[in-house]
């Protein structure tokens, strides 16, 4: 069985009464200021590039062209890599990709591994089989590292702990690590740096993500800002990546692009602080390359989600969109959370897992908006509802339906439109006397008012007008 | 980079070619709610085109677009509903409608769900309001007078799916007496989201008091927009609060009709 479904915990805040949202946690409060902040950034650095939005659909064609001839570029990186003495591995599903986690561990006598972050891993929960078979896993980078302490699950693809106040990560370390209490960022960052040094130098194995593979040259581009990848990529004797297989790029030539896009739309950067090209083991040591389908190739098959493999996990789509804003990462329930992870969860665990996601949108277009690959999150968004509907899911409803088909019979003239129209009517006004409003009509009424009733309706207007005043109308 | 410019313009494509000619005649599309609960909307449209000159239509046959259903997942209940609307208009070169959202759904949604010839033509000569008169009959000043302090709440179906963003300003910009309140996070979304409102009440209310905490920091005493659906929303939200219940939510033709 595939371990990847194991935490897909359901997206609580889509059942039916989703309490608790109109009067957001203060932790949530304190995330809708952050995102805030973040996207404004974003888009002030962005807007100093005069043709950011070229470069945005370069790298949409760039990313479209290597979706299609993804076959081709991956037997490329291959053959590159193993040249120069790396391996390179296929895994058809989390289970998989973690059965050769394991076997290159035992391998090698591991005992601890230094992770740099990486969102695959996460898929994979990687964390936990390590734990399993007896191996310490510990993230360096700072905000996995604080997620890992307080046994939570990363809130966003670039940020972990963006849900955390400084104080709080004080209190984190207080509790963990036993280190005396501080709120200041300079010094929790120095007490991660004292616990985390001497990991990294006992520590068997280090595994990253990759955030683009490169098939021309068999390049492995990890970026980062605080220098954890550098470190557990490097120092340990046994390196490994896992990367899922759209992350391939054909060229080296294009890796410029994508860096100018990702520093800018992750976190307002004008490039990462580091930038590591692993093109092979260092001497006298190992790397493993291991890919990762898990769900991917199906999306391949869609011509419409297919899209969604062009995401570079940058964030920005997260920190734009208002309803992520207001209920964080572990909402979406699984891996990728925000409006992308509301498009990739239901292909990548299945659409009857996941369903609900699709509509967890007011369906805005602040997501599409910000994407540097462009992609059209949006309308992939709509698509899914439609298929939600129809295939067997949560959402496929039969009354449903047959309100939807009661609605449409009624839309389709002017004397059934009236009649429904008279009812709704009707209802609004009634509405106000009754002591207490169920479903929809009570979700509305929650915290809004419904709209006065006028006397007449446009189209009553309009009849009286025409019948009155106007001149027998010529045709057009 | 102005405030309200979006980061991503993305026209819609649209047939406004060959260009409007001078009193050809117009079909206004008035959508549900507006018909309903806004009359005073389509009628301050009717008055403000036919002081610029442009014939007004008001097909009776008409009912909705289908948006409801399609955006929750029902295409195959919206299509029915879809093709009535393009039989409808289609003798029409020009559908003027007050709803970025409605009209996003005719210009880019439309084929989505029927691609057929027939629902691309007419889905193409939907236009939304404020877009009609500053595209295309490049109209900025109704003769408008209304003062009071507006703040302008900007839909984001016009915005990101038709790339309807500076027409509702340039229009105001140009209302006599009246003072502008630039709304702080014009960009994003008020919460209200067609069904997303009632399926998602939480969300969609903690989305739309963030707009009405904007709203009153802005210090306007009325708040427009292009789209009343989301006003219905906000308005709702403001009425609730005593505190708040003196600001006024109308559309923008309504307040472009204002005095004159």
């Amino acid at each position: 069985m595939s371990t990847t479904t194991n935490h897909l915990d359901g997206a609580e805040f889509l059942s039916a009464e989703n309490k608790g949202l109109a009067e957001p946690a203060p932790r949530f409060k304190n995330l809708t200021k952050t995102c805030d902040y973040s996207s404004k950034n974003n888009m002030g650095v962005a807007a100093a590039i005069p043709q950011f939005q070229d470069w945005r659909e370069a790298a949409h064609q760039v990313k479209k062209f290597s979706i299609a001839n993804l076959d081709k570029l991956i037997v490329q990186f291959e053959s590159n890599m193993k040249a120069r003495g790396a391996e390179v591995m296929f895994a058809q599903d989390a289970a998989e990709a973690n059965r050769m986690v394991l076997e290159i561990a035992r391998e090698h006598n591991v005992k601890s591994v230094v992770k740099s972050k990486s969102m695959v891993t996460e898929e994979l929960e990687l964390n936990h089989v390590l734990e399993g078979a007896g191996i310490r896993p510990i993230e360096t980078d700072l905000g996995e590292y604080i997620v890992q302490l307080a046994k939570q699950r990363p809130i966003h693809l670039v940020t972990p702990a963006m849900h955390f106040t400084a104080a709080e990560v004080g209190e984190l370390f207080h509790k963990t690590l036993g280190e005396p209490y501080s709120a200041e960022h300079a010094k929790l960052a120095a007490i991660a740096r004292k616990n985390l040094r001497n990991d990294y130098l006992t520590a068997e194995m280090g595994v990253s993500g990759c955030n683009f593979a490169i098939a021309d040259t068999g390049t492995v581009v990890v970026v980062e800002n605080e220098g954890n990848a550098g470190l557990s990529t490097a120092t340990p004797p046994v390196h490994i990546v896992l990367v899922g297989i759209e992350k391939v790029i054909p060229r080296i030539d294009d890796l410029p692009l994508f860096l100018n896009l990702l520093g800018r739309s992750g976190t307002g950067q004008k490039l990462t602080a580091y930038t590591h090209l692993i093109h092979g083991p260092a001497v006298g040591k190992k790397l493993y390359v291991i890919f990762l389908d898990n769900g991917r190739t199906k999306v391949l098959q869609d011509p419409h989600a297919w899209q969604s493999l062009f995401c570079i996990r940058c964030g920005a789509c997260l920190n734009a969109c208002p309803v992520y804003r207001r209920v964080g990462g572990w909402s979406y329930g699984w891996v990728y959370p925000g409006p992308i992870g509301a498009v990739l969860t239901p292909h990548l665990v299945g659409l009857h897992k996941a369903a609900e996601l699709p509509f967890a949108s007011s369906l805005c277009g602040a997501c599409n908006e910000v994407c540097p690959v462009k992609i059209d999150i949006p309308h992939q968004l709509v698509h899914l509802r439609h298929r939600a509907v129809n295939e067997p899911s949560p959402m496929n409803s039969p009354f449903e339906r047959m309100t939807w088909k009661v609605w449409a019979w009624a839309m389709r003239g002017p004397r059934r439109y009236a009649m429904a129209m008279g009812a709704v009517r009707i209802g609004v006004r009634v509405a106000k006397y009754l002591p207490w409003h169920f479903g929809k009509l009570g979700a509305w009424t929650r915290g809004r008012e419904l709209p006065k009733v006028p006397a007449s309706s446009f189209r009553a207007w309009w009849r009286n007008r025409q019948n009155t005043s106007q001149p027998p109308k010529e045709k057009p | 980079m102005n405030a309200t410019t979006p980061f991503h313009y993305k026209p819609a494509p649209r047939q406004d070619d060959p260009p409007y000619q001078k009193g050809e005649r117009v079909a206004m599309f008035i959508p549900c709610y507006v018909d309903q609960f806004f009359p005073g909307i389509g009628e301050a449209m009717v008055s403000i085109l036919e002081r610029l000159g442009v014939p007004v239509d008001f097909p009776s046959e008409q009912t909705c677009c289908g948006q409801p259903a399609f955006n929750s997942g029902y295409w195959e209940e919206s299509r029915p509903v879809i093709r009535k609307f393009c039989e409808v208009f289609a003798p029409y070169r020009w559908v003027i409608c007050p709803s970025g959202s409605c009209s996003s759904m005719c210009r880019v949604f439309f084929p989505h769900v029927d691609p057929s010839p027939e629902v691309l033509q007419v889905s193409r000569r939907v236009f939304e309001f404020s877009e009609f008169l500053v595209d295309i009959l490049k109209v900025t000043d109704t003769g408008a007078t209304f003062p009071h302090k507006v703040a302008f709440h900007m839909g984001c179906h016009g915005r990101r799916e038709l790339g309807v963003f500076d027409h509702p300003l340039q229009l105001l910009h140009s209302v006599r007496g009246m003072t502008y309140c630039e709304l702080g996070n014009i960009e994003e979304c008020c919460g209200f989201g067609g069904t997303f409102s009632v399926k998602l009440a939480g969300t969609s209310l903690a989305m739309g008091q963030s707009k009405v905490d904007n709203i009153v920091r802005s210090g306007a005493d009325v708040v427009a927009s292009g789209d009343i659906s989301c006003l219905m929303h906000v308005g709702g939200i403001i009425q609730r609060n005593p505190a708040t219940k003196h600001i006024r939510v109308m559309h923008l033709a309504e307040l472009l009709a204002a005095g004159i």
